[in-house]
């Protein structure tokens, strides 16, 4: 297990108002072109969002990859492509190493691996944006239902 | 003749009016009296401080023989008024003696007014409607500045007097022959009004009772304080910011029995977070201070030099942005909004210094044996 | 036929070519104005129910919507404007009062935008509050006409005993909204803004939540006709109690709130069962005249032990300076006057933007009236109803004013785009609704911030003013009229507001 500080994006719960605009930017965020209106018009078939929003009666809230302390899509791949970086401690997955036996998607107990649109390997997984200042779900939530924080572990 | 309206006047009565002036105190705090020709020496120097549309002296102990009488300084602008106010004053005092204020003539002083002064006893019916002398002699005043039309009373202290008019103010001490007179505190005043013409009455010193003010400055909370002291029976009418420090100081130190310095500290409060600072008793007074005499404080730029019979108050504003500095020598206290003004009467005082903003310099007489304190 | 649907008052346009079919605006509305149609795969908009909140507008990724006035509602005609045509049609459909919130929008006179304000030039140094001190602290409560102190060489004790005050950072408070107008999200929201700043919230007439509690020290809870909520815990859970006798909004009218909208959080706080309806008489029935108001306030001085300012609210009419007067003299520590843009969360149309007077003539009548009687040190006067920004705050203040509430200024930092519809509970900005799929909306630290930014900013601007003015301190703006000049007012309106027209000097 990797020691420091570790980004975390924190669900909160009760401020989510269920517009899913953080799955249109999460998908943009992961597009070639970045552009809303272009992803819409020719990018999206390869393209599904890492963050998904739940609903049900009055509860919604969007949800992504926890990267599991015990992290059981690790644990279940057989080719090591879903794998925890040691520096930043965030489950990753290797698209090249990956072979499509979804055995991730059958272990996450949050539900948020899911499967290319195109092809049959994983395609979409929260990398939490670490290219980016902060991770586009949490940057474009117009309700700070998600939140990024730091943990020290 | 009395008048003399060659030019078309806005006569600052009819205006508040801003201005820029220089200011002198000198106090002997063991009561000997002095010429004001030491003053008006003092004040010269400051020339460049006023423009020649007023000037004026306030000298404590000048009517040794009269001192138990009200003397007031009356400014008129003709015998018409005269007679009203005096059938005014005769209505509540019994005029002990009255006279024309000696003057000279001088071609730097053009005259324009009937200056008399009168030395007064309150009858006693006339004391009936109030608390005290002094409220009947504060109400006269009001009375007469407020309601009779070319009538103005300059001083109404006793033992003391006002004399200003509109000039630069050695010319106006010469005028008035300041060089006769001795006193133990004498304030001068040099004024540089911001409109074409200057009123006599409303150069400095202003004065109500044994009080007098004079001012370097702008009182940008006037309408402020003007309410406040409305509340109290003290009306407003001169339009001259002045007006309101004589006022402010008669209620507090007068009326209410405050000390000059306490009252200092009402006009120029400390900042709240000063006051956060203070030990708990002083921060719940201050902040009393502050929030029952808000429209006390005095704000914007000013430098004021207040004196009664007692004592002689320099203050400035809570940011200081109007000169002040205080000298001793002895038994003599300075105050001067510059100083040179002190040095060329003082060439070599024991101590010099720079008030700091809102903190006053108070010169108190000091009774034998006592020593003498400035704090 | 003279059955007919009234006209659309907004159209929504939405740009086909930048509307990439993500649905948050049919997600969103709670109005259920935009709907999605599979088939043709468009989003489409019944402009008839847009209210005009612009939620949607706000939340479009892509910037494809546009909400704006229906141009062509109806024939313009000066007298017989869309708006009366539209309410007469209204009324002919359903033979009932016609229902609006928020404060009253017709073009009234505002006295406030016909008011210049001073600066120092020359004679006197205008003041940098970036570098100099500038204070705008404020006490709020009965002040003694004097102090007596004991001096004793070089120290000084204070002999009076000063009632209760409340102490504000900055002299703007957040007027009483109650919990059930408007969220639970959006009190939590101001009552942290308030704590943050420095100053006070309001509680309204609907109680005290549970989760309010917390906030009482910055908190004013209000004591109404209807009593909702009120008992000797709840009067002591703040800082000050506010009696409401009226507001700007609706003067002579008391409040309904809706069985369907009493749930059970509002029931708990308004101490009434669930379902049934919470509705504030228009008098309080203890009190038909000033002698039992005072009756009122000493039970309520009694109840909290004399240690909290007791203040009264009233909508500013015709008579308001006497009655000010007589509150001051029933023993009041404050006096709030609600001018007649005063907001609310629901009342008649025809009240809402008829009775009243505007509130800067009711500042400058009361101040005036109370120093004439000497009896301005008793009480402080808050100003309420319209108050859009620091230079009304400033002007108000130069009026007599000691400070002012501000509410639909505060909602407006919320989110609120004034579509006047709070009395239907559907607010899309999660703030006059109990719906709790809307209640959500309103994140309550992204509420406190924008409100505590919104009296930041404010208190920014004042101080640049009172710079400009030569002022460092808010005491001396205070009733200082003569930093106000009036524009384009007639000489009975100057006499009344006690300045001096522009161009006149000292």
């Amino acid at each position: 297990m990797v020691k420091g500080m570790r980004k975390k994006i924190l669900v909160k719960e009760e401020y989510c108002i269920g517009c899913r605009l953080c799955e249109i930017y999460c998908v943009t965020a992961h597009s070639q072109s970045k552009n809303l209106i272009r992803v819409f018009r020719y990018e999206l078939g390869e393209l599904a969002p890492a963050v998904i929003v739940e609903e049900r009666e009055y509860t919604t809230f969007a949800v992504q990859c926890r990267h599991c302390e015990e992290a059981s899509c690790v644990r279940a791949c057989i080719t090591g492509a879903m794998h925890r970086d040691s520096s930043t401690g965030a489950v990753y997955v290797d698209r090249d190493k990956c072979v499509g036996c979804w055995m991730c998607i059958m272990v996450c107990p949050y539900g948020v691996i899911k499967r290319g649109t195109g092809s049959n390997k994983v395609a979409s997984k929260c990398d939490l944006c670490l290219d980016r200042e902060l991770p586009a779900c949490v940057e474009n939530c117009p309700n700070e239902a998600l939140v990024l924080t730091e943990v020290n572990e | 003749m009395y008048f003399n309206f060659t030019e078309s006047p806005v006569p600052d009565r009819d205006f508040r009016v801003p201005s820029g002036c220089g200011v002198v105190g000198i106090m002997h705090q063991r009561r000997r009296l002095f010429s004001g020709e030491t003053i008006i020496k003092s004040i010269a120097l400051m020339r460049e401080r006023g423009n020649g549309l007023g000037g004026g002296f306030a000298a404590y102990g000048i009517y040794p023989e009269l001192k138990e009488y009200y003397a007031f300084h009356m400014l008129y602008d003709g015998t018409l008024e005269k007679k009203e106010a005096e059938d005014f004053l005769r209505e509540r005092f019994e005029i002990v003696e009255d006279e024309a204020i000696p003057t000279r003539r001088v071609k730097e002083v053009k005259e324009r007014h009937l200056l008399w002064r009168y030395f007064l006893l309150p009858k006693e019916e006339a004391l009936i409607p109030f608390e005290s002398e002094e409220d009947l002699v504060v109400d006269t005043v009001m009375h007469i500045n407020a309601h009779i039309k070319g009538a103005f009373v300059m001083s109404s202290g006793k033992n003391m007097g006002i004399f200003k008019g509109v000039g630069y103010p050695e010319d106006i001490g010469n005028f008035y022959r300041l060089d006769e007179y001795k006193g133990y505190i004498w304030l001068a005043h040099n004024r540089f009004p911001t409109n074409s013409v200057g009123w006599w009455g409303g150069a400095h010193p202003f004065g109500l009772l044994d009080w007098a003010v004079v001012h370097n400055g702008e009182i940008s909370s006037y309408g402020t304080n003007r309410r406040f002291l409305e509340s109290f029976g003290y009306r407003c009418t001169l339009y001259t910011d002045t007006e309101v420090v004589a006022y402010l100081v008669d209620l507090f130190v007068r009326r209410f029995g405050y000390s000059p310095r306490t009252t200092a500290k009402i006009f120029s409060a400390p900042l709240w977070q000063e006051i956060e600072r203070m030990p708990s008793e002083e921060k719940q007074v201050y902040t009393a201070l502050r929030t029952v005499y808000g429209g006390a404080l005095l704000n914007g730029p000013f430098a004021i030099i207040v004196a009664n019979s007692e004592m002689m108050m320099g203050l400035n504003d809570r940011v200081k942005l109007r000169p002040l500095v205080a000298a001793s020598m002895g038994d003599f206290l300075y105050i001067a909004s510059e100083e040179s003004a002190i040095r060329t009467v003082c060439p070599q005082p024991e101590r010099v210094w720079s008030p700091k903003a809102g903190e006053p310099v108070i010169g108190e007489l000091v009774r034998e044996p006592e020593v003498q304190k400035i704090y | 036929m003279a059955k007919r649907r009234s006209t659309a008052d907004f159209v929504l346009e939405r740009d086909d070519y930048k509307c990439i079919r993500c649905l948050a605006c049919v997600r969103v509305c709670s109005y259920g104005a935009n709907f999605y149609d599979e088939r043709e795969n468009m989003v489409f908009t019944e402009n008839r129910k847009c209210v005009g909140c612009h939620f949607c507008e706000a939340i479009c990724p892509t910037e494809a919507i546009v909400v704006q006035h229906n141009p062509l509602a109806i024939r313009w005609n000066a007298h017989w404007t869309s708006e009366v045509v539209t309410d007469i049609m209204k009324q002919a459909e359903t033979g009932g009062v016609l229902l609006t919130s928020m404060g009253n929008d017709k073009p009234y006179f505002t006295y406030f935008d016909r008011m210049v304000l001073n600066a120092s030039q020359v004679t006197n140094p205008s003041i940098d509050p970036l570098r100099e001190p500038m204070e705008i602290r404020t006490f709020i409560g009965k002040k003694p006409l004097s102090l007596e102190l004991e001096e004793s060489e070089g120290s000084v004790a204070l002999k009076t005993q000063i009632a209760p005050q409340l102490k504000l950072e900055v002299p703007i408070m957040f007027s009483a909204m109650s919990y059930g107008s408007i969220s639970l999200n959006a009190s939590k929201s101001l009552a942290k803004a308030a704590q943050t700043v420095g100053t006070y919230f309001n509680t309204g007439e609907g109680g005290l939540h549970k989760d309010l509690k917390e906030f009482g020290e910055n908190m004013i809870v209000q004591c109404a006709s209807g009593r909702f909520g009120v008992n000797v815990d709840y009067l002591n859970a703040g800082a000050a109690v506010e009696i409401k006798i009226g507001q700007g909004a609706k003067p002579g009218i008391g409040g309904h709130l809706p069985g369907e909208k009493v749930t059970e959080p509002i029931s708990e706080t308004r101490m009434i069962p669930v379902g049934t309806d919470a509705i504030s008489p228009a008098p309080h029935h203890d009190i038909y005249s000033i002698e039992d108001l005072r009756q009122l306030i000493y039970a309520i001085k009694e109840a909290t032990r004399y240690k909290k300012p007791v203040g009264v609210k009233i909508a500013a009419v015709h008579n308001v300076a006497p009655i000010a007067s007589g509150i001051v003299r029933a023993g009041a520590d404050f006096v709030v006057i609600d001018g007649i843009r005063g907001g609310t969360g629901a009342t008649p149309k025809v009240t809402r933007d008829n009775v009243g007077i505007p509130i800067e003539l009711a500042i400058a009548v009361v101040d005036k009236r109370l120093r004439d009687e000497g009896i301005r040190h008793l009480a402080s006067i808050i100003v309420a109803g319209g108050i859009r920004k620091s230079s009304d705050v400033i002007k108000a203040i130069a009026l007599g004013a000691d400070a002012v509430y501000i509410g639909t200024a505060a909602l407006v930092a919320l989110g609120c785009h004034l579509c006047q519809k709070c009395y239907m509970g559907k607010c899309n900005w999660g703030i006059a609704t109990q719906d709790p799929k809307l209640v959500r909306r309103l994140n309550p630290e992204i509420g406190a911030r924008r409100a505590a930014n919104l009296l930041r900013a404010w208190a920014l601007e004042i101080k640049e003013i009172l710079g400009g003015m030569g002022i460092n301190a808010i005491e001396s703006l205070r009733g200082n009229r003569d930093v106000l000049r009036g524009v384009g007012l007639q000489e009975h309106e100057l006499e009344i507001l006690g300045i001096k027209p522009a161009g006149e000097a000292w």
